[in-house]
């Protein structure tokens, strides 16, 4: 009896060591190098972003009506007149871009610090959800509201002459709306993370519920905060939908907020709305002013994750 | 300041502090109430422009067109076909018939046609549903006295019939079930790009990938992606799959060309198009989801001799799924919504068919509802909103399938 099973465990001693010998498994080298392969696709994608934009754009600036000097002090986009001046298409996506700003910064930070700071946890459960609907909205439902209710809001306050049927206020402040939810929750996650010590502490020196919070708290999480407004700009200046729907057609260099006047974003989809031609100047155009979106953006969102990893303050 | 620490000192400055603190409090509960209103408005606003009364005359009166007493929407088919064919041009006919012929056609379908080609309703007045329901006199009054001929009814442009008709020009007839079909085809290969190669791309870094160089360039690049404008990737996709891939995606390599399919500007192109814009999101979903598997259950997994593929197929995947599902589900819900990059890569502005295959032009909701926002008259308006609710709805009950699933399945360790 006592032989045998010690004759087993030898056996299957011996047969474990030779499943513990290192072997190749293919399946799993296979498995590993399909899934590297999906992980290092997304580098192609932004390669493929950045040559085939580079590489149409090159064309645009190759070709013989474009100069490279008029686009960046001439102010008139006319493709078909061989005018290419970027200031009537950047001018336009500034004043958007500034009054969403204006609208989702104060409205967003208030919301972040009443839902972190003052509401219970009843009022958070039903208003977070809200903004997460306003979130999900696609934001060509928000050009449909800036264009049948925002637009003929302005026109009654300021008057029909003043403000024209499509204008870049009325973009401007629904944009607002819809970055509102982005800066609020990012800035919400940020206040958050502030350690509850830090707050007790501030209430423990006889600080009121707003010295606390905008003494404490808010200097405490003014990385994130700046990361949310940033990644706010990049979203505003990258919005097209309701540009496209309620800012007008046709470049227009003008701060005037309540005049029409096409952003860049909003030209880019209105000329490849109809059937554009390959190696037209049109098409070469879009390319052109896409790479200068992708530049500005992506330069706003590496300095927003910059600001977070460098000056997040760690706590224990 | 320096010898006012007795407690009257304190309590002199406590009500300036206090009130500010009101103060501010009231301001910052009012921002609050402003976004709350926004969002009620908006949705206000779109009922408001899908119901109300709508004024329209018809160029022939349906009465005229009874048979012995038979009013017309009693007619059989074959009363119908033979109507048409004795109104209708014989070329405009045929081409009806070349169409689908009439024979295969519904009662439905022939009855439509008549009232389209015969009857012509043609809109001379549109109301918003606030002012049907404040002002209904005064409309009537209107439309008695400037269009006597025409009828007045309060519709909802939002009915079954909306959603079942396909496309057309005519703001009566008009329907959004090619665009539902345009819609559901590209998501389909959206997500059949978006979601293998997503989920593989946060398994590889999760749970695969050292803490090298290159996998460190890779998530910094997909977090960068991710807040890429959406039409960059319209653009890129016009770039690659309309142009250089035109011969694949217009399905010509397949031998299936069609001609009306010009140039690779199909749902395939499409979906993929959108499949390169939701894949950033659905691999940071899926990573922070993979990442709520605690690692104990790993190790457990590997101390029974599993390998790294064993363990993540058998124990890591089946708990991060419903996290990987929902954050999947919310990815597609933003292509759904996604109009932008669908104008670039071209999409169709008037066909009235289905599409019915990976080569097929295409339209879908937002850029149906787009297209009819652009257009001047209200009725265009009317219908944009209610092609709105027919997407909000379904955007809905998508999130609501996400949140269900996050509910029901989600584990907490």
């Amino acid at each position: 009896m006592a032989d045998l099973s010690l004759e087993k465990s030898i056996e299957r001693k011996a047969s474990m060591k030779n499943n513990l010998r290192r072997k190749p498994r293919w399946g799993e080298t296979i498995i590993q190098s399909l899934l590297f392969f999906s992980g290092f696709f997304s580098i192609f994608t932004t390669l493929g972003i950045v040559y085939e934009l580079g590489k149409e754009a090159l064309l645009f600036f190759q070709m013989p009506e474009v100069k490279f000097l008029d686009i960046f002090t001439k102010t008139k986009w006319q493709p078909h007149t061989g005018e290419f001046g970027i200031w009537p298409l950047f001018t336009s996506t500034m004043v958007t871009t500034v009054i969403a700003m204006l609208i989702a910064i104060p409205l967003g930070l208030a919301v972040a610090i009443y839902l972190s700071e003052y509401a219970g946890p009843r009022v958070r459960s039903t208003l977070k959800p809200i903004l997460e609907v306003l979130a999900g909205i696609p934001t060509i439902v928000y050009g449909y509201f800036a264009l049948t209710f925002m637009t003929p809001l302005l026109r009654d306050i300021f008057g029909r002459d003043v403000v024209q049927i499509y204008n870049t206020a009325s973009a401007g402040l629904v944009m607002g709306i819809l970055i509102l939810p982005l800066i609020t929750s990012m800035t919400e996650d940020a206040l958050s993370a502030v350690p509850r010590s830090l707050r007790e502490a501030a209430y423990g020196m006889g600080a009121t519920k707003l010295e606390t919070a905008v003494q404490i708290v808010v200097p405490a999480a003014l990385s994130g905060i700046a990361a949310a407004v940033i990644v706010g700009i990049s979203r505003a200046i990258g919005e097209t939908m309701i540009v496209a729907v309620a800012a007008g057609a046709g470049p227009n260099f003008t701060l005037n907020p309540f005049v029409g006047a096409e952003t860049l974003t909003g030209h880019i989809v209105r000329i490849s709305g109809g059937d554009l031609s390959y190696d037209s100047i049109d098409y070469n155009s879009i390319f052109a002013l896409g790479l200068f979106l992708f530049f500005v953006t992506l330069t706003l969102n590496i300095i927003s994750q910059q600001i977070v990893r460098r000056f997040r303050e760690v706590y224990e | 300041m320096k010898e006012k620490t007795t407690v009257e000192g304190f309590a002199d400055n406590l009500a300036a502090r206090n009130r500010r603190g009101m103060v501010w409090q009231a301001l910052i509960q009012a921002s609050t109430v402003v976004g709350i209103i926004a969002l009620i408005a908006l949705m206000l606003n779109i009922i408001n422009g899908a119901y109300g009364y709508v004024a329209y005359e018809a160029k022939v009166d349906p009465d005229t067109l009874a048979v012995n007493g038979v009013a017309l929407q009693d007619q059989s088919q074959e009363q119908l076909v033979t109507l048409l064919q004795s109104t209708l041009s014989s070329g405009a006919f045929k081409k009806l018939e070349n169409e689908k012929p009439f024979a295969s056609r519904s009662l439905e379908d022939v009855y439509q046609l008549v009232v389209d080609r015969i009857v012509r309703p043609q809109v001379v007045g549109v109301w918003s549903l606030w002012l049907s329901l404040t002002q209904a006199d005064e409309i009537r009054a209107t439309v008695a006295q400037e269009n006597p001929d025409a009828e007045l009814d309060f519709v909802s442009w939002l009915n079954p019939g909306f959603i079942t008709r396909p496309q057309t020009s005519e703001p009566f007839t008009a329907g959004v079930r090619t665009a539902i079909f345009g819609s559901l085809w590209t998501i389909l290969f959206t997500i059949l790009v978006a979601f293998p190669i997503g989920v593989g791309a946060a398994i590889y870094l999760e749970e695969y990938a050292s803490d090298t160089w290159l996998n460190r360039i890779i998530q910094t690049n997909i977090n960068n992606l991710a807040g890429v404008p959406s039409i960059i990737y319209g653009i890129l996709g016009l770039a690659i799959f309309v142009r250089t891939l035109e011969p694949l995606t217009s399905g010509e390599v397949f031998g299936l060309v069609d001609p009306t399919t010009a140039n690779g500007r199909t749902v395939l192109s499409a979906g993929l198009t959108l499949g390169l814009l939701v894949l950033p999101i659905i691999i940071i979903n899926a990573q922070e989801a993979i990442r709520a598997v605690p690692r104990s259950l790993r190790n457990a997994s590997f101390g029974v001799g599993a390998t790294k593929w064993q363990t993540v197929w058998s124990h890591v995947l089946p708990n991060a799924l419903p996290g990987i599902l929902t954050g999947t589900i919310l990815a597609i819900s933003r292509a759904i919504g996604e109009t932008a990059p669908l104008v670039v890569v071209g999409a169709s502005t008037a066909i009235s068919f289905d599409p019915n295959s990976p080569f097929s032009k295409f339209t879908t909701l937002p850029i149906q509802i787009y297209q009819w926002t652009s257009r001047p008259q209200d009725e265009f308006r009317s219908l944009a909103a209610a092609s709105i609710l027919v997407l909000l709805v379904l955007l809905l009950s998508l999130n609501a399938s996400a949140v269900l699933l996050r509910n029901r399945f989600s584990r907490r360790f």
